[in-house]
């Protein structure tokens, strides 16, 4: 049949082959995971089914001549102002399958990002500003309720002792984590990169919900392990081996929408440290079925708390939405050690498109109006706020943690460090860059040795240019930052918006 | 002696290994001049073998006992001092000796060249004697292959 469907003929990308160029070495053949590209043995010509290419650029990257360039295809649908060329093909699709449009990555809307809209504040003249080459610089942090205040003892021999007994903390010598990405969405080699540049880096990484695998207890003590609403892989060991617990209550990719990985995807291994049946579906619903009332949450923080003796940090994360300071006041007075803020242009293995898009609101905006609610409660003190979703840059992590956060997890910028090229495919389980998928074809390519030292590079960039930009406000802690608004201003906001922020406009 | 290490938990069948391979063997050193002037397509002295997910590149292993020397008639193959097991295509009559007695398939007849002989993975020699690394370590984008000098000499000594 040589008809083709609209949403198959006006494909998105082409796959543009030099042919020259090209040495029939066959390697981007063997690259391509979505059947997009053929040897034609009897013309020995490569072919491609253009109208296949997700546009992962994976063949672009491994072809050894330079012959490939994908490039978006000039006819797309056409497109105005209001009908963009993705609604089009989506409202083809849908024509056509009467279902749910799945996708991954993160929120890929043109709102407006508020970091772009933030200018970081410098000394001149009355105040010195600090080179950290050659003057301490500290970024260590540490996340925990830190208590109203601290009572001290004398010993008998006349030194002072602390009294209190301090809230558990973790300490970060960096304030950027590896936020949570489940065994089963992402494959191990990937997870074991970001434990072992976790380790490396002085820092925490996160088990998502899909469990602890066995290979990787020796970097749990970096770990922080999820606790889900489909408690995958919860058991006193999970528990036990780990730096500190995070429930989750929503991710922002998808707020108020849950998990499911399909049978077909839960191999032997998955299966184990899911603690599920081989081929079963691990369904995550999108409540607890155990929490309906921030009563029910500290009932949960609590058993986890008692769980593992008061000795680890108890994190909650919730999506970013509306009313998100309320929700925020809540979940601090539930007991909460540390809130995980994530906004709604964080990642996903797979969400439907329309919540992906349209649900939820900007970190920046939800870190600022938490940090002040929390403040005019007088419990800042009492929580950590960690800010994820959307965290693109070491500018964004300073504009966050001046705004109001403790710290931030990064995932996006972590997949992006090890190859994604944010084609949107994660949902396939078909990545061709080896890192949301579990086809052991696929994994392998990601050696944990690479990818652990591309993690830890990003890191330490991201971590050396912030403390550049401390340096030059004069600050030589990252403490001194931490909600200090003054040193932002807006630009190109309403005042409504820089006062939602609790920031100036530039020029004030 | 060192050879290239074959780690088969990360190949992933990019062929890289290959190109480089011809390109350094080839008088341009240029991959598309290699392949579509110089007419080296399939000279790689490394071959990617590909099985559902499994994948590798094997080369020569320089055998300590190198069975292709002892099938060879005309004195082409000789294991040189330092260990490397070279085979000198013009001293080879292509009576493909060593093609049936190398026991891991690495020694290939050039079928369709002009002239008749046999080649395999010489290890390099020239890179190496210029300090540098196989063509085929240096391509690979994925440390598949690896040429440690500190590793010793056993099969499959490679282990995570
Ligand atoms: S990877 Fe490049 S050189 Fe190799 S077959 Fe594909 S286009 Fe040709
Ligand atoms: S590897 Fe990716 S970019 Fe290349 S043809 Fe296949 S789907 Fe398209
Ligand atoms: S060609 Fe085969 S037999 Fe000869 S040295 Fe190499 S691996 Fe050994
Ligand atoms: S060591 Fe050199 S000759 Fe041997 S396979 Fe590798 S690139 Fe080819
Ligand atoms: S270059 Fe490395 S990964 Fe690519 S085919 Fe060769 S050995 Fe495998």
């Amino acid at each position: 049949m040589l008809y083709k469907k609209p949403q198959i003929q006006y494909y998105p990308y082409i796959v543009q082959r030099d042919d020259y160029k090209c040495v029939r070495c066959l390697g981007c053949v063997e690259q391509c995971s979505y059947d997009a590209t053929f040897y034609d043995e009897e013309l020995d010509v490569i072919w491609n089914k253009h109208e296949a290419c997700v546009g992962c650029k994976r063949c672009e990257a491994m072809c050894p001549t330079d012959a490939i360039k994908i490039v978006p295809n000039p006819s797309r649908p056409y497109e105005h102002g209001s009908w963009k060329w993705d609604l089009v093909m989506d409202a083809y699709l849908q024509a056509n399958t009467g279902s749910i449009i799945i996708t991954g990555i993160g929120n890929d809307k043109p709102y407006r990002v508020y970091f772009d809209h933030l200018l970081i504040d410098a000394c001149q003249v009355t105040n010195p500003s600090i080179d950290p080459l050659r003057e301490p610089m500290e970024l260590r942090t540490f996340l925990g309720r830190k208590g109203q205040r601290i009572e001290l003892d004398e010993t008998v021999d006349g030194n002072l002792a602390l009294k209190t007994r301090l809230a558990p903390q973790l300490q970060l010598e960096t304030p950027i984590m590896f936020s949570a990405m489940s065994y089963g969405s992402i494959n191990l080699n990937f997870q074991e990169s970001m434990a072992r540049a976790a380790v490396q880096l002085g820092t925490y990484w996160n088990t998502g919900e899909g469990g602890l695998h066995k290979r990787l207890y020796p970097y749990a003590g970096s770990g922080i392990v999820q606790v889900a609403s489909g408690r995958f892989g919860v058991s006193r060991d999970y528990l036990k081996a780990a730096a500190a617990v995070e429930i989750k209550i929503g991710q922002g990719a998808k707020p108020g929408i849950g998990g499911h990985l399909p049978g077909e995807k839960v191999n032997a291994d998955i299966a184990e440290t899911r603690m599920i049946p081989r081929g079963s579906d691990a369904i995550s619903p999108a409540p607890h079925h155990d929490i309906y009332s921030i009563e029910d949450l500290r009932q949960l923080i609590y058993a986890i708390k008692e769980a593992t003796r008061y000795e680890k940090p108890v994190f909650v994360k919730i999506a970013a939405v509306h009313n998100i300071a309320a929700i925020a006041s809540g979940v601090a007075r539930a007991g909460a050690d540390v809130i995980v803020l994530d906004g709604f242009r964080g990642g996903t293995g797979a969400a439907p498109k329309v919540v992906r898009d349209h649900v939820g609101i900007p970190v920046e905006v939800a870190i600022a109006v938490v940090d002040k609610r929390l403040r005019d409660e007088g419990m800042r003190n009492e929580v950590s706020i960690v800010a994820t979703g959307g965290i693109r840059s070491s500018a964004d992590v300073i504009k966050a943690i001046a705004l109001g956060a403790d710290a931030i997890y990064i995932a996006t910028a972590a997949m992006l460090a090890i190859g994604c090229t944010l084609c949107q495919t994660c949902n396939t389980g078909r990545c061709a860059w080896g890192i949301t998928t579990n086809d052991p074809r696929l994994a392998r390519r990601q050696n944990p040795e690479i990818a652990t030292e591309q993690l830890a590079n990003l890191v330490k960039g991201w971590s050396h240019e912030m403390k550049e930009m401390l340096g030059a406000m004069g600050i030589n802690s990252i403490e001194s930052l931490k909600g200090n608004r003054l040193r932002l201003r807006t630009i190109g906001l309403s005042e409504k918006e820089s006062e939602i922020l609790g920031v100036l406009p530039a020029g004030m | 002696m060192q050879k290239v290490v074959i780690v088969e938990d990360f190949c992933i069948a990019c062929y890289n290994c290959e190109v480089a391979c011809v390109a350094t063997h080839s008088r341009s050193e240029e991959p598309i001049k290699a392949y579509k002037r110089e007419n080296l397509r399939g000279r790689s002295n490394a071959l990617v073998e590909v099985n559902g997910p499994i994948a590798f590149s094997a080369m020569c292993r320089h055998c300590k006992h190198p069975w292709c020397l002892d099938t060879c008639i005309s004195g082409a193959i000789q294991r040189l001092d330092n260990g490397i097991v070279y085979l000198d295509e013009e001293r080879c009559v292509g009576c493909w000796g060593c093609v049936l007695g190398c026991p891991y398939g690495v020694a290939h007849p050039n079928l369709k060249g002009e002239e008749k002989h046999a080649f395999k993975c010489d290890l390099c020699i020239d890179r190496l004697e210029a300090g540098l690394k196989p063509a085929c370590v240096e391509a690979c984008p994925n440390k598949a292959l690896i040429y440690d000098e500190t590793m010793e000499e056993t099969e499959g000594a490679y282990n995570r």
